[in-house]
């Protein structure tokens, strides 16, 4: 049988939502293997036994301090010892460079921002702001494959894994830079927007105010994102810019509000499962994405929406 | 000190839009520690444009020349077409270990290629340190480190190393200067050195399409989307809106 291994996220204490998509992707392809590179291991097991993980590695260390480059060497260690079929990381900013780190120092091919992985290893990727789809699949030594976050449904099981404690020893390499210090986003009480089940987004059709997407974003706990025309005006932080240059999500509902659905726009949420867009003009490229669209102006259409979902809740 | 500012050319020979911020970048560390605060000759530095890409590259490079860089290397190649972020990474790294670089600076993600693993594997291959999606950076010539913000999803880092560097800034770091008619015209004195694959000492066999450690099975269209519901507001959008999000689970 395949052994798959995968990169267990986490921070501040806590596993990212995203791994469990990992562990339910290494599942269905064989021997699900958790590993987990933590200072206090313990405290990230005990929150995979509702994943689909048949053993965990963990390795204690420092993790903190050299960043990437420690995380990549220590995977590799663990792929020389353990020989897996293929290595599963969450396409994060770190997740990728770690992946493309291991890549190198193992001599494998890898595969970035996919959106699912078979048994046979074939990976799906959606390219050309999501108006193709590829298959692919890595031919040289042990695929490395990162997967978008929000591309699976994570299977919810109880497991009590047997845990292995794994001896990594740091190259000099992998020590050259150092973490001094680090700011943790503060959240806001919002999702992250890579991870958001749901994402709402204004663009220049707020004319600068927010606030009717905020509001429809948190009845729905949702995360907030915006078009570059927003972020460049400086109505909304650029880190919750969505498209080419800036987050590519892919949620289970994705609502455009006056946002025309530009091609680089349309890079970074075309993959979403459900989209709806609310637009004054008819003829929006946005439109033809569109599930469900309202043609009307925002500031009717979102504060009616929003009343709408704080009633139902009751 | 001396960087280089790598740009994998896009298909336009547009000087790559994030890389305009690296350029940007390498030239305000030079300008914080030159005497004459300009780049250039005299200021005790060089910044080498690295690029790989087909010939017409070079309108590009000469609009990063005229940014005030001071000359450029361009690995021009028709056995690199296809390459892969590994390939690429592999020409790049031997062609920076033949340079006596302190710093490279690559932008974050090329418009044209959405594998923003490459300065990851630089680094890797080079075995120098990896200071990458910098929002701010702060060079200590007199200590030869470097120290940059980390901005990403999940927060922001300081991180620090000693020469040499690979970093990578982001989108933002600065707002890159348009070039001047003084630095256009100096632009057309500039050497723009083209070197082949062999020059590199890179083999054929490890780049271009037929090398990639990855193959493609099939691209397909993706389906179009079946056509959606369009409402045209007549005072229930919202409403009407929240009916479809109920029906689908999704309120
Ligand atoms: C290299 C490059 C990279 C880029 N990267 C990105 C990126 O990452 N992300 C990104 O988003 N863009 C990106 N862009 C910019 C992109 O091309 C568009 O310019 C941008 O997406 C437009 O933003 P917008 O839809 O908010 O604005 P517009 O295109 O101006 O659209 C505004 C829309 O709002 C509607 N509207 C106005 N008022 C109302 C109202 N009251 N109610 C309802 N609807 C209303 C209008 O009908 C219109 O459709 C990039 C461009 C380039 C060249």
């Amino acid at each position: 049988m395949s052994t798959v291994i995968f990169l267990v996220d986490h921070a501040g204490g806590k596993v990212a939502k995203a791994t469990g998509e990992l562990a339910t992707f290494a599942k269905t392809i064989g021997e699900s293997v958790a590993i987990v590179f933590a200072a206090n291991p313990a405290e990230i097991v005990s929150q995979l036994n509702t994943f689909s993980v048949d053993k965990v590695i963990t390795a204690t260390g420092d993790w903190d301090k050299n960043g990437a480059a420690a995380i990549a060497d220590g995977l590799s260690q663990i792929i020389a010892a353990k020989k897996p079929n293929a290595l599963l990381i969450t396409s994060s900013a770190n997740g990728k460079e770690i992946a493309g780190r291991v890549a190198v120092i193992t001599n494998s091919g890898i595969i970035t921002d996919a959106i699912g992985v078979d048994k046979e290893l074939i990976t799906t990727q959606s390219v050309f702001g999501g108006s193709t789809t590829v298959h692919s699949v890595v031919t040289t030594g042990t695929p490395i494959i990162t997967l978008r976050a929000n591309s699976i449904e994570p299977v919810a099981t109880t497991s009590t894994p047997p845990v292995e404690e794994f001896a990594v020893t740091l190259s000099e390499a992998a020590k050259l830079a150092t973490i001094t210090s680090a700011t943790p986003v503060v959240k806001g009480g919002r999702p992250d927007l890579t991870e958001a089940a749901i994402v709402v987004s204004g663009g220049r059709g707020t004319s600068g105010d927010f606030k009717p997407v905020e509001a429809l974003a948190d009845a729905l706990g949702a995360a907030v994102g915006a078009s570059r025309a927003a972020t460049d005006a400086g109505w909304y932080p650029h880190s919750h810019q969505v498209g080419q240059t800036g987050k590519t999500v892919s949620p289970q509902l994705y609502v455009a509000a006056g946002i025309s659905g530009a091609i680089q726009h349309r890079a970074g949420m075309q993959t979403s499962k459900m989209i709806v867009a609310i637009n004054k003009d008819p003829e929006a490229p946005i439109l033809e994405l569109a599930d469900f669209a309202v043609v009307g102006d925002l500031f009717n259409v979102l504060p009616q929406a929003t009343a709408q979902i704080i009633a139902r809740k009751g | 000190m001396a960087a280089g500012v790598l740009d994998r050319a896009n298909v336009d020979a547009v000087l790559n839009d994030l890389d305009e911020y690296a350029v940007e970048e390498g030239l305000r560390i030079v300008e914080a520690n030159s005497p004459t605060k300009e780049a250039g000759e005299g200021s005790g530095h060089s910044i080498t444009l690295i690029s790989m890409g087909p010939e017409r590259a070079t309108e590009a490079i000469r609009k990063a020349l005229s940014m005030g860089a001071d000359d450029a290397i361009l690995i021009s190649d028709m056995a690199l077409a296809g390459s892969d972020a590994l390939a690429t990474s592999l020409v790049l790294a031997e062609v920076i270990k033949k340079g006596n670089y302190d710093l490279v600076l690559c932008g974050t993600e090329s418009t044209d290629a959405r594998m923003s693993v490459v300065p990851a594997m630089i680094a890797q291959r080079l075995a120098w340190a990896q200071l990458t999606f910098a929002g701010k950076v702060k060079v200590d010539l007199a200590a030869s480190s470097v120290e940059i913000e980390r901005v990403t999803e999940f927060g922001n880092q300081v991180m620090s190393a000693k020469f040499p560097a690979v970093l990578s800034v982001i989108e933002k770091i600065n707002e890159p200067r348009y070039p001047s008619f003084k630095g256009i015209m100096a632009a057309k004195k500039k050497t723009i050195t083209t070197i082949s694959l062999a020059d590199t000492g890179v083999a054929a066999s490890s780049v271009g399409s037929s090398a990639a450690w990855s193959a493609v099975k099939d691209a397909l269209p993706r389906p179009a989307r079946g056509a959606g519901v369009k409402f045209t507001d007549d005072g229930h959008g919202g409403e009407k809106l929240v009916e479809f999000l109920v029906e689908k689970r999704l309120a």
